[in-house]
Formats: structure tokens, sequence, C-alpha cells
């Protein structure tokens, strides 16, 4: 099971990754290690692979900039647990195939040290204060999440 | 059962009746990049493709880091520039045009119920026409460009209705952040945005602008103001022709709010949320070190001219960097035309080039540790203009006017 990392109401796109190197930094390990600096400068160096992060209501508002939720991806963090998603970032984490999740009474009941794992495929997070169940995602989503993410799901196209 | 403006800019798109909460793959009139583009372009080997499928589709706007900060922007710059010629877009405007949201409204990009989709948070800002706008990612845009269409879920839509009359030292965005400071910058989740005035037109597209620029920060999918006669007149038709994409009396709304004009004073955002809402009055007296007038909130003619009624004969406190950008050189050339380059040059304010300027702290403006600006761009999360460490208070531009006078944040009031 993964760690869970957790944080509050409306976490925003510029302390997930700053404005500032939208333009200037590419390289994923790169854009990992600012992760989340602007609000917890520690998590880029406690992040563990299968780590879950936690919050609570309007999560990723802000910008559209898919860095948000890259950091996070190529932190090694498994999925998002939310109240809610801001509407681009729930978009962008689908098709960068990072889960996530909105579901209020496991984004409430969990906090930070407790540990989950997401199966998507029995759609239930298991965590050590109980199971969370949720609904399959629409056909649309569910085949770009199937894919790896809206590249790969394009490049399917694409190849036939 | 009626539809709302979104129901039927979806149904007409898809050919077919389309509710609220269906999920529908459409093609977009205009898919907007800006300096984004420079990444999005990088996509195209990802996915196999080459080519554009309606590159007369693409609208590319330069405004984000204009002029090339440093070496690695005009690396950006110059790629966009080469792929735009290249794969034959024409809708592209380089730097010092405008930032790209003023661009698809003063291009007549916008117009009444075009579906229209953009890498940038703030595509909703061509509501204000009557198009149905939206922020998506970077890897959508690539995908529309190279399959012409992406899948949309038809929004919930809420209602915002005006009533009465704004006083003269309170305005359209002292009005969006009041509304914003009521239902909180997740009020709007998922959901499309109706503004509507039952007193009288007196919103202009500009006002409207900023209103449908500031639902982005409620939450919204979209923001709009059904296309009326100011619309018509705006686009240059002699006839309100789009009477038929506003809601129908019977649709179905999943809330309604009012708002009495009457009412709304100046109102500041303090950090670190847009829904940080305070009266001017309760911060009053706060030092501040740069004052910001611009973006695609409030960049336009009639912000600069309520930025100039406050400032003219006046002169900006001494400790304070007064920093104007237009939206675009059409409003530019207008505030030249009308003497407010002079006023505001001779009041002590710097004019920097149509752009984003330091909204996203990339540069022209950026801000030190402890630093406090006073800005009428549209976020103030924190460390978006500069350092972590850094305020920043959002205000319409008559208070950040006042505000660079007194050194200080300060309300409008008296200079009206």
């Amino acid at each position: 099971m993964g760690r869970i990392f957790k944080y509050g109401d409306d976490v925003n796109t510029d302390v997930l990754f700053p404005g500032k190197h939208t333009y200037t930094v590419t390289d994923p390990q790169e854009m990992a290690q600012h992760a989340l600096e602007d609000l917890d400068p520690e998590f880029a160096t406690k992040v563990k692979p299968g780590d879950i992060i936690v919050a609570g209501k309007n999560f990723g508002c802000g910008s559209s900039r898919e860095q948000a939720v890259l950091a996070l991806k190529y932190s090694g963090v498994a999925a998002v647990i939310a109240e809610s998603f801001a509407r681009i970032y729930y978009r962008n984490c689908i098709n960068s195939a990072l889960p996530a999740l909105a579901l209020p009474e496991a984004a409430r009941a969990l906090n930070s040290g407790d540990e989950a794992e997401v199966d998507l495929a029995a759609g239930v997070v298991r965590t050590s204060r109980g199971e969370y169940t949720f609904a399959p995602f629409p056909p649309e989503v569910q085949a770009i999440l199937d894919a790896g993410g809206l590249i790969e799901y394009l490049r399917d196209r694409f190849a036939k | 059962m009626g539809k709302t403006f979104s129901e039927k800019v979806f149904s007409g798109k898809a050919g077919r009746d389309v509710r609220a909460g269906e999920i529908v793959t459409l093609e977009p009139d205009y898919i907007l990049t800006h300096d984004n583009t420079a990444a999005i372009l990088r996509k195209l080997p990802e996915i196999g493709a080459t080519r554009l499928k309606y590159p007369e589709r693409a609208v590319v706007v330069l405004d984000h880091v204009t002029p090339a900060a440093d070496s690695t922007h005009a690396a950006n710059h110059k790629s966009i520039r080469e792929f735009v010629a290249d794969q034959g877009i024409h809708n592209f405007y380089d730097v010092g045009r405008g930032v790209c949201h003023q661009i698809m409204v003063e291009e007549h990009y916008a117009y009444p119920g075009r579906l229209i989709l953009g890498s940038d948070s703030h595509t909703t800002t061509a509501g204000a026409v009557g198009a149905f706008a939206a922020g998506i990612g970077r890897t959508e845009a690539a995908g529309i460009w190279v399959t012409g269409e992406l899948w949309l879920r038809c929004p919930d839509t809420m209602r915002i209705v005006f009533r009465g009359k704004l006083r003269r030292f309170a305005s359209s965005k002292d009005l969006a952040l009041t509304i914003i400071g009521r239902i909180g910058a997740d009020g709007a989740l998922y959901r499309a945005v109706e503004f509507s005035c039952e007193t009288g037109d007196q919103f202009s597209i500009s006002d409207r602008m900023a209103l449908c620029n500031l639902a982005a920060e409620m939450g919204a999918k979209n923001g709009y103001f059904a296309p009326d006669e100011t619309v018509a007149e705006f686009l240059g038709e002699t006839r309100n022709e789009f009477r038929h994409l506003r809601s129908d009396p019977d649709a179905q709304y999943v809330e309604e709010l009012a708002f009495n004009l009457a009412e709304v004073e100046p109102v500041v955002a303090a950090p670190h949320a847009v829904d940080n809402i305070h009266p001017v009055g309760d911060l009053a007296g706060k030092r501040i070190d740069q004052a910001l007038v611009g973006t695609c909130t409030n960049g336009r003619i009639e912000d600069l001219r309520s930025a100039a009624n406050v400032l003219t004969g006046r002169t900006v406190a001494s400790h304070v960097r007064l920093l104007v950008f237009p939206a675009s050189a059409k409003v530019y050339r207008q505030a030249l035309e009308e003497g407010i380059v002079r006023t505001l040059l001779d009041a002590g304010a710097v004019w920097m080039n149509p752009g984003c300027g330091p909204c996203l702290g990339a540069h022209e403006g950026a801000l030190a540790p402890g630093e406090v600006c006073i800005s009428t761009a549209n976020r103030n999360f924190k460390g978006r203009m500069g350092h972590p460490d850094s305020e920043i208070y959002l205000a319409s531009p008559a208070t950040v006017a006042a505000s660079a006078i007194k050194g200080e944040i300060a309300s409008p009031e008296e200079y009206f």
C-alpha cells in the first residue's frame, strides 16, 4: 500500500507546479523535483512510488498547465483522492492516466500517515481505515485510461 | 422541457438533442493556444501525427512571456513561428499583438454559438459575446489539432441574475470578486454560469469579458452572457440574429442567484485565494510595492480609462512601481489617441508591452520576497507573481490606481 499525503481545500496549480517553471522545465525528473514546492517543500524528497495524495475540495484549481499533474505522476504518485477536482485538472489527470477519484467520504476520513491502494478494475480504494467504492468511468474516459493516457490513445488511433 | 444555452450549442454541434450531463464528441470552431504551442507541437511526433486536420481552426497567440525573457523562451517562440509557417496556420499573432483572450474577442473569433476551446483556463472570456468557451489541457489541444474533435460533458447551468445599477466607483471587477466571495472558488465547479441583467443593457463587452474571465475562478466550465443587441452591435451586425441561442424560459438551472448591483462595493481578494474577499476599507493602509493594471482580466480601454480617471493630475507614491499592460496593440493605440498614455506616464506609470506581464511570475515585474502587489489580474495564488513569500491582492483598475497614489491599499471612492 502507498502512504497518504493529506492536504486541504483549493490546492492550486501554482503550488502544485509554479508558473515560472512552465516554459523552462521539461525533463520529467526535474519536473518531479518541483512538485508541490510552494505548499510542501519537503514533498519531493519524501514521496515514494505508490504514494497517494488526499485533499479537500477543488483540487488543482487554477491554470490549465499539465505539469501540475505530470509533476505528481513523475514523483511516483499512484492516485489523487479529493472531495472534488477543478475540471481542467481532472481532465489532465485522465489524459496523463493518473487516477483522480472524487470521493468526498474517503477524502475527509483519510489522513497523512494512513495507507491506501487504488484498484481501478474493481472500483475500490482499500485503506487502513476501510474500503471506499467508486462508479466506473464513462467509456470515453475509460478508453483513454486503458491506453495509458491521451497521447497513447491517439497514437493507437493514428497507427490504425 | 426547454434547453439552456449550453444544451443548444452542444445540440447544434452534435446534430442531435444533447442534455446536461451527457458526454459528446464535438468539433470546436477554434482551438486557441499561446506560448504553450511550443510544448503542444512537440506532442505531434509522440502521437505519430504530422499535420493539423484543420489549420484554419487553430489560433496561436504569443502573449505569456513576450518578448522572450531569455533564450529558452526565445527558442520556444522560434519553434512556434516555424511551426505555424509549416502548417499553414494563418491565425497567428506574434509578440505585441495582445493577450490571447483579448484577441479572440477583438478579432471576432469569438462569435455567438461557436464552440471555442483553448489550452488556457481563462478561455472562458470568449463567453462575453455568446460563445461557448472552455479551457482544456495541452495534450487535448494537440488531440484537437490532429483529430479536429474532443469529448466534452454538457454542463449543468447556474444562473446569476443582476438587478439595479452599479455605483460609479464600483465596477464589473468588484462584482465578479463579490460573486466569487459569496459562492467560493468552487462555487460553479463543472458548471456553465449564465450571467444576465434584468435592469437594462448596462454591461459593456469589456465588463462581460471581465465577468466571464473570472468565471474560471468560480470553477466554471464556461461563463457567458446570452448574445443580445450589445453583442450584435459589437460584431457589426445590423440586427440581432442570435436570439435563438438564449436559454429557453423553461430551461432547467441547477441553481439561481441574484445580486443587487447597488450594493456592490469596491472589494479586494487577499492572499492567497481568489475567494478571500474583503471590502477595500478592511485592508486600507496595507503598504504596497507594486501596482499592476492590465492582463486578460482588466487590460481593456475601459479599464485604462478607469485608472486614468483616478490618476489624472496625481502621482504614484514614490516607493511604488505602477505597471500598465494594455490587453492588445489596438487597446494601446486607443489609449494613445485618448491621451491616456500621457496621463498615466505623467502620473509615474511604466507602460509595458501588450501581453500577460508578470501575472504568471515569469518576467516583467516579478516580486521579491516580502513584496506586495495590488493587481487587476485574476489570480493571487502563493508564489504566482514571483517569490512564494510575496503577496498579491486583486482589485479593480480604479482601486489599483487609488492604491498606487496612496502607496497602500486604498478605496477609489474619494476620487470619483
